[in-house]
């Protein structure tokens, strides 16, 4: 591969896949967030409102993070993606342009009055301000989700005279089908997360016998929503994300589901590494038809393998696309194992004192992050060899006039900074942990810094 | 005027926003070290930016958006040209940020120190880097027939065929920024915080008001002096003759209102000679959206805009969304308006 190429997609990779680990976050808190204010607002309990504003202490630090992480990324479709945002801008760029006139100003002055403004603002604005920071998180969501789904299934654009994208239908383009489901999906994917996050600082707090009322609220809340969005999560957004891919993007699931000679009663991969010299799976475990029963609800249907293609055509690397789905899909239904069972014991009044299970809910927190992450490295390689599927290849669209050797020197100094960058939020996130929910003074992170000595 | 012409004034109108907006508290940060001595100071000067700095900061993330959106191809082609100081302004808008935001989490000297010098050097020299931006553009960029273009940062300072970001032209600009900044941000915290604080600020901007005379006049005789055709769309439109009224009177009322403790008025003042200044970059460019070294190669409106349709929708919900980003800021400003207090919590 052209060495340029290759160092401006590793500069996007890497800088989108660290961004994504903050937003992934700060969408889904930023709901749960607004669940414990409504039951702080409509109970009028102290408890669940001190329990919001330990958690908007955290999701002020990892919101943080996001932006900062964020703004390279709005850049670098110029800056290392020039030719394509040339080439697409007319049609991408006004969801880029709604995302901050929709979703930053109103995230971005909200956040300031929630993190600030509760002295200022009775409880009803203040549980206001909560849910404004939550729509403006999920708007943003839902434009930059479209702008992706425009570069996996492009549609409402015409061809201009010069040969660059113009938008035909603002509604076809906004409304694109593939972002509707990517959305619902990656939006349930991040409440995942955050709901993982919560139940594992209340699995903590409850395992160390530290504030245990704390604890088994936020272990509640957290369990609850779990389990509901792992399974929205596979059902019915994976599916449909799936049923998407088979029909737009063929070769992908081919390349996804290691299929590399079609069949009819195509299995279901569940384990097996992929050889792609010998063109087979190697230690292969399956079930067989189920791969046609769920692409085409029938068993004995016929699948199209990757041998249908031109090889031109495939995504260059498969086992790395085949791995990153085996990972989110086999993570995908141990959620729903963890979280049901969780789900159980809370019912029968059990969970609070299972110190097994919270050991689990404990260290299952990182698991999530791993599945968005693989979730969009699946996404992402699945693309491959396009950059907008069908119209322009990857290989075209990066920006000529930065040579690799300038492409490297950013990099190096993107991966630096977000050493540090990761270290400190760690680090900072760990000591909020570590204080715990402080009293009702802690109104905003900084406070409770301030105050706590 | 056309549709191309329109959204080149709105953007022009975004950026000027957001220099005016963000500008504040860059200024605030290039002057933290000097004019805030105590912990207690620095508390404030926080506070008093705190809860507005990063809404201020979307304004460039919704002027990028918007330039994308509009002119695709100047997006394209400026981004990757501009390659290396654009990343650079990431690097140190990311350490701005974390400046102002992680300092008051440890309660420790050295922590808090290191965090307020994170803080002002990257403000500071963020005001440097988008004043010679600014330069970058009036002077104009090696451009050539493809319609793309790479500087590097610099090659030896002169304004030859092979122009770097940095060269005396530019980093006078940039020196400018910083004055115009730094005095903005005094003007700011004198509005914002009473006591030394406010008595320091508001001598901080009496300081600087000779340098930005001074260089005020440099640089427009500078401008002139590199690039003649500034004055074309000048001598075109007489309106243009409102850009030096706006911005001679506006620096002549804030040498009025700064040692009258007249801050409002002086904040505004010193908004307005902002605005008037970049207005005025504009008006010199147009309809030129980014000039080339030779001439047959710039980039305009025609040449970079979006599709018809397109940039018709695009006024619609432009129009929606920034009526509803103006009722947010004004909400926001309201909330926290009057002098930071000194027992008030945060940062
Ligand atoms: C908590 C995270 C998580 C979990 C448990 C799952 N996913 Fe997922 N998945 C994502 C998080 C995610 C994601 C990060 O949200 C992605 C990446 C791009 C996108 O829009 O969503 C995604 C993309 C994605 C795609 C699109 C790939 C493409 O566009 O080429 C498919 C087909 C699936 N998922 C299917 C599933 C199925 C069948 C799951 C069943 C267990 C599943 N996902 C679990
Ligand atoms: C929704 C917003 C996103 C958009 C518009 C987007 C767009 C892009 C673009 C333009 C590239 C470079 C071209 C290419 O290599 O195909 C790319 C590559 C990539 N992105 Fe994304 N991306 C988005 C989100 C993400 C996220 C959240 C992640 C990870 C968590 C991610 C992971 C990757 C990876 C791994 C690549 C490299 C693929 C390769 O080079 O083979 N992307 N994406
Ligand atoms: C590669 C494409 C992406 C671009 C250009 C991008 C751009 C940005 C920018 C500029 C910010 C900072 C906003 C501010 O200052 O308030 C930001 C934060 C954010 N981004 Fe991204 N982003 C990308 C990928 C994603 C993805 C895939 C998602 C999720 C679906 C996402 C969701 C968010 C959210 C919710 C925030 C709010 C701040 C936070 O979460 O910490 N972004 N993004």
């Amino acid at each position: 591969m052209d060495s340029a190429l290759l160092i401006h997609r590793l500069h996007f990779a890497f800088t989108a896949t660290f961004h994504y680990l903050f937003p992934q976050l700060t969408m889904g808190l930023a709901l749960l967030i607004v669940v414990l204010k409504t039951i702080a607002l409509r109970r009028n309990d102290k408890v669940y409102n001190d329990a919001a504003r330990f958690w908007a202490k955290i999701f002020g630090i990892n919101f943080v993070l996001g932006v900062v992480t964020g703004i390279p990324m709005e850049f670098q479709f110029g800056t290392n993606w020039s030719v394509f945002s040339r080439y697409a801008g007319g049609v991408i760029g006004q969801t880029l342009a709604m995302e901050g006139m929709f979703a930053f100003f109103l995230e971005s002055s909200f956040l300031g009055l929630f993190l600030f403004g509760e002295k200022r603002l009775s409880p009803r604005a203040h549980w206001l301000s909560a849910v404004a920071v939550c729509v403006g998180a999920w708007v943003s969501g839902y434009f930059i989700i479209a702008t992706d789904a425009f570069m996996q299934y492009p549609v409402g654009y015409y061809k201009a005279a010069d040969g660059s994208l113009q938008l035909a239908s603002f509604w076809k383009f906004v409304l694109n089908r593939w972002a509707l489901w990517q959305y619902a999906h990656n939006m349930s994917g991040a409440v995942v997360t955050g709901a993982f996050v919560m139940t594992a600082v209340g699995a903590f707090y409850l395992l160390s016998g530290k504030w245990i009322e704390h604890g088994r609220i936020y272990v509640k809340v957290g369990v609850i929503a779990g389990c509901i969005f792992s399974i929205l999560q596979v059902f019915p957004t994976g599916d449909k994300q799936g049923k998407l891919v088979s029909d737009y993007q063929p070769v992908t699931l081919a390349a996804m589901e290691g299929l590399f000679r079609g069949q009819s009663e195509a299995p279901l991969l569940i384990l097996g590494q992929p050889n792609e010299e010998r063109g087979k799976i190697d230690n292969p475990l399956e079930v067989p038809g189920m791969l046609s029963m769920l692409t085409y609800r029938r068993w004995n249907a016929q699948v199209r393998g990757l041998d249908a293609f031109p090889k031109e055509d495939w995504p260059g690397n498969i086992p790395l696309l085949y791995y990153s789905y085996h990972i989110m899909v086999g993570l995908g239904t141990f959620f729903i194992a963890v979280m049901g069972i969780a789900l159980l014991l809370l019912w029968s009044g059990r969970l609070y004192s299972a110190r097994w299970m919270l050991w689990i809910l404990m260290l299952s927190a990182p698991f999530p992050y791993i599945a968005n992450t693989a979730g969009w490295m699946t996404a992402e390689l699945g693309r491959q060899p396009w950059l907008v599927y069908g119209l322009m290849r990857t290989e075209e669209g990066y920006s000529k006039v930065v040579s690799a050797g300038n492409g490297m020197f950013t990099l190096l100094g993107f991966m630096g900074m977000y050493m540090v960058l990761g270290i400190l939020g760690l680090f900072l996130i760990r000591r909020e942990i570590e204080h715990g929910p402080a009293g009702p003074e802690a109104a905003s992170p900084f406070l409770a810094a301030t105050e706590a000595k | 005027m056309t549709l191309g012409a329109l959204w080149f004034w709105i953007v022009a109108v975004m950026v000027t926003v957001y220099v005016v907006l963000d500008g504040f508290d860059l200024g605030a940060g290039a002057i933290y070290l000097i004019a805030a001595k105590t912990g207690d100071e620095r508390r404030r000067v926080l506070r008093a930016i705190g809860p507005v700095w990063d809404g201020n900061e979307v304004w460039l993330l919704a002027a990028g958006g918007t330039l994308y959106f509009a002119f695709p191809q100047l997006y394209a082609s400026s981004f990757s040209g501009f390659y290396l100081p654009l990343m650079m302004v990431l690097w140190l808008l990311m350490l701005r940020a974390i400046g102002i935001e992680f300092r008051a989490h440890i309660d420790n000297p050295i922590w808090q120190s290191f965090f307020d010098a994170v803080f002002a050097v990257s403000s500071i020299l963020l005001c440097v880097f988008f004043g010679a931006a600014l330069g970058n553009v009036v002077r104009g960029v090696p451009l050539d027939s493809t319609g793309y273009f790479f500087e590097p940062l610099w090659t030896n300072f002169r304004l030859g065929d092979q122009v770097g970001i940095l060269d005396w032209y530019t980093v006078l600009i940039g020196v400018v920024a910083l004055v115009t900044l730094a005095a903005h941000g005094s003007h700011y915290i004198a509005l914002k915080t009473d006591e030394d604080l406010g008595r320091r600020a508001r001598g901080f901007a009496l300081l600087c008001w000779p340098l930005q005379f001074f260089f005020t006049c440099i640089s427009l005789v500078a401008t002139y002096f590199i690039r003649p055709e500034v004055m074309e769309n000048y001598s075109r439109h007489k309106i243009g003759l409102l850009v030096p009224i706006v911005v001679f009177s506006s620096l002549a009322v804030m040498l009025w209102a700064t040692p009258k403790g007249k801050e409002k008025i002086a904040f505004v003042a010193s908004s307005l000679y902002i605005a008037g200044m970049l207005v005025g970059a504009a008006f010199a460019l147009y309809p030129v959206v980014l000039p080339a070294r030779d001439r047959q190669y710039d980039l305009t409106i025609a040449s970079t805009s979006a599709g018809v349709h397109g940039l018709s929708v695009g006024l619609i919900w432009w129009t929606l969304g920034a009526i509803l980003a103006l009722a947010y800021f004004a909400f926001v400003y309201r909330m926290f308006r009057g002098k930071v207090q000194v027992g008030e919590g945060h940062y």
